[in-house]
């Protein structure tokens, strides 16, 4: 399944520089800390983790928005870090977003058939006719109709909305799509309409796709593979299906028990957690869900652990073999 | 093939159709402002006579009536109906004068919009598209220019260039140059903060597009109200700096000027400054009347 790999993250890391006023004292937020992984064609890899965890830092990253501070990028096997601007500009086209609000990532000015059009304009791709007629076949493709191609965005429903964001993204014939929660602010009915889309889409292209989400379940249904992230650092990587059946770090399993399920037996036995998480600013010397883990022993406060691997997943937790 | 062929009409109809809906939305909620409709009216009217002015005045606004100085209005004791609103101390038509004057009027107003929203809108963009020291560099130099009472620097950059209708209107453009900048940066901000900003440079989209076609016609709405109300002060300004005799210089019929003029007479004739005054009150009145009315209409936060 596993094609030639179209992005690699090696050991990225996104730093801020905060505060440092007149008179405050200058901080660093480590918004991501450490993230590396591989996207092949036709792959699926979630990102999950809690608010401010870092996984739209992460996702900003990945679409060259914002260079890493530290670690590399690569993309079709080209380093990004020192390419030019020609170039840069060349690799920036191959990834292309889905973002999670679809009332705020259309343009309110513009109607959809100029939204659509829009990146060939930029890209100088084709005459006028080519271009209309490209937009045509891809509005069909997500579910439009042809009559809404001189509609403006306000009049169309937040799923309807999602689907041109979605054919907004493909234009271009990109490579890897970063979706930023991409169903999150929709409803559930419509939720499983855009995943399908999305996985009918990513058959048809051969896309990769970096999925974020704090939706398991979601997750569970897009995914082939899943990263959870706290704090900016990765805590679990590994597929989904390891993950979702035998998760081995404690914050995991926390979140896994936190997913509402209808069947009261399939639900996980919720491990109470307590507290929050660290602040980004001061992260404490040890394991970042030290505090709040119920396993959590001097060790975890006073060493951090790194990934490794533990049964095929890699998790950074001291005791993920005694929890397994 | 049919389909093909057919495509295009269709487009533009579905194109087209909205707009109707957004315009009589529009007027609607504007109609229910009874002043923003008067100051319109009032605008609309001053316009015509402005573009009329050969028609409509009476007599040329320069030309000297030597038997029939500081005549009063037709309906004061001694006017003549040869005079509407009678004449001032060298024997011109005030009303002619009046209908001139307000061609001047509205040219020194779309003047000095122009020159201080098309300025004014490219540093604000500037400033928020490049952040930093170029931010910083022109907003500080906006609130240098906000520093001092607007009147004062409009005289001391005449006082520069010298006095003349044109080197007014360029001063009164750099006067309300702030508040075009502000506003613009303010909203290109806000806007900039929204993803389909972002996809748009996922796209590669270059700067000048993202300014000008992409973020611009999102802010045009605070920069239209601001127009319409800077339009009145731009006419006040001009008309202050005219009174003061740096702005339009006599025989020139500018409203602030025939004040100036006729400052002398106010004892004896007081239509010759009376009316000149009364002009620009309505002008100015008119025009804030209508920037208001807009400036509701446009917000949906204010619209019930």
């Amino acid at each position: 399944m596993t094609d030639a790999v179209l992005m690699e993250a090696r050991d990225l890391r996104r730093h801020y520089a905060v505060g440092g006023g007149m008179f405050g004292k200058r901080g660093t937020v480590r918004a991501v800390d450490g993230v590396s992984f591989t996207l092949g064609a036709g792959d699926t890899l979630a990102i999950v983790g809690e608010s401010g965890c870092g996984k739209s830092t992460l996702a900003r990253m990945a679409t060259l928005m914002e260079p890493p501070t530290e670690g590399e990028l690569l993309i079709d096997g080209a380093p990004t870090a020192n390419a030019d601007a020609q170039e840069r500009r060349k690799l920036r086209l191959s990834v292309q977003m889905v973002f999670q609000n679809p009332y705020g990532s259309l343009n309110p000015r513009k109607t959809v058939g100029a939204i659509l059009e829009e990146p060939l304009i930029i890209n100088k791709r084709g005459d006028h006719a080519a271009r209309v007629a490209a937009v045509r076949a891809m509005m069909a493709k997500v579910g439009l109709r042809e009559d809404q191609y001189g509609r403006y965005p306000h009049m169309f429903s937040g799923g309807q909305r999602q689907r041109i964001a979605i054919a907004r993204a493909l234009m271009l014939n990109p490579r890897v799509v970063v979706a930023d929660e991409p169903v999150s602010a929709l409803d559930v009915s419509i939720q499983a309409q855009v995943l399908n889309l999305l996985m009918d889409l990513q058959d048809e292209f051969r896309l990769a796709y970096l999925f974020i989400s704090h939706d398991l379940s979601v997750v569970r249904h897009i995914a082939r593979e899943v990263l959870v992230m706290y704090c900016g650092r990765p805590v679990e990587h590994g597929a989904k299906e390891a993950i979702f059946a035998q998760p081995r770090h404690p914050y995991t399993r926390v979140l896994l028990a936190a997913t509402p399920s209808a069947d009261r037996r399939a639900r996980p036995v919720a491990e109470p957690v307590r507290g929050e998480p660290p602040s980004p600013l001061a992260p404490p010397p040890g394991c970042a869900f030290a505090s709040r883990c119920p396993h959590a022993t001097d060790r975890c406060t006073a060493e951090r652990p790194e990934l490794r691997e533990v049964d095929g997943q890699r998790v950074a937790c001291h005791h993920a073999e005694a929890i397994g | 093939m049919s389909s093909t062929a057919s495509a295009p009409v269709q487009a533009t109809g579905a194109a087209a159709r909205p707009m109707p809906g957004t315009l009589r939305l529009f007027w609607r909620s504007f109609a229910e402002n009874r002043g923003a409709v008067l100051g319109l009216s009032i605008t609309l009217v001053l316009i015509v006579v402005a573009l009329l002015a050969d028609v409509v005045a009476p007599h040329s606004p320069i030309e000297q009536f030597r038997d029939n100085f500081l005549t009063p209005p037709v309906w004061a004791q001694g006017g003549t109906a040869r005079f509407l609103l009678g004449t001032d101390d060298v024997g011109r038509d005030i009303l002619s004068r009046l209908i001139f004057g307000a061609r001047l009027s509205l040219l020194i107003g779309i003047a000095v919009v122009a020159l201080s929203l098309a300025v004014g809108t490219v540093l604000g963009l500037l400033a928020a598209f490049a952040g930093g020291f170029v931010d910083v560099a022109i907003m500080r130099m906006m609130d240098i220019v906000l520093v001092f009472p607007s009147l004062l620097l409009a005289i001391v950059i005449v006082a520069i260039l010298g006095p003349g209708l044109f080197n007014a209107m360029i001063a009164v453009a750099i006067v309300t140059l702030p508040s075009y900048t502000r506003l613009t940066r303010a909203a290109a901000l806000s806007e900039l903060a929204r993803d389909y900003v972002t996809a748009t440079r996922c796209a590669g989209a270059g700067p000048l597009r993202l300014m000008f076609n992409t973020v611009l016609p999102n802010c045009v709405a605070p920069l239209i109200v601001q127009a319409t109300l800077g339009f009145a002060t731009a006419i006040l300004d001009a008309a202050a700096l005219g009174f003061l005799g740096l702005g339009a210089q006599p025989p020139t019929p500018e409203w602030g000027t025939m004040l100036a003029g006729a400052l002398q007479f106010y004892q004896r004739a007081w239509w010759v400054l009376a009316f000149p005054g009364l002009a620009i009150l309505l002008t100015v009145l008119a025009f804030n009347l209508f920037g208001d009315g807009l400036r509701d209409a446009l917000d949906p936060k204010l619209r019930r």
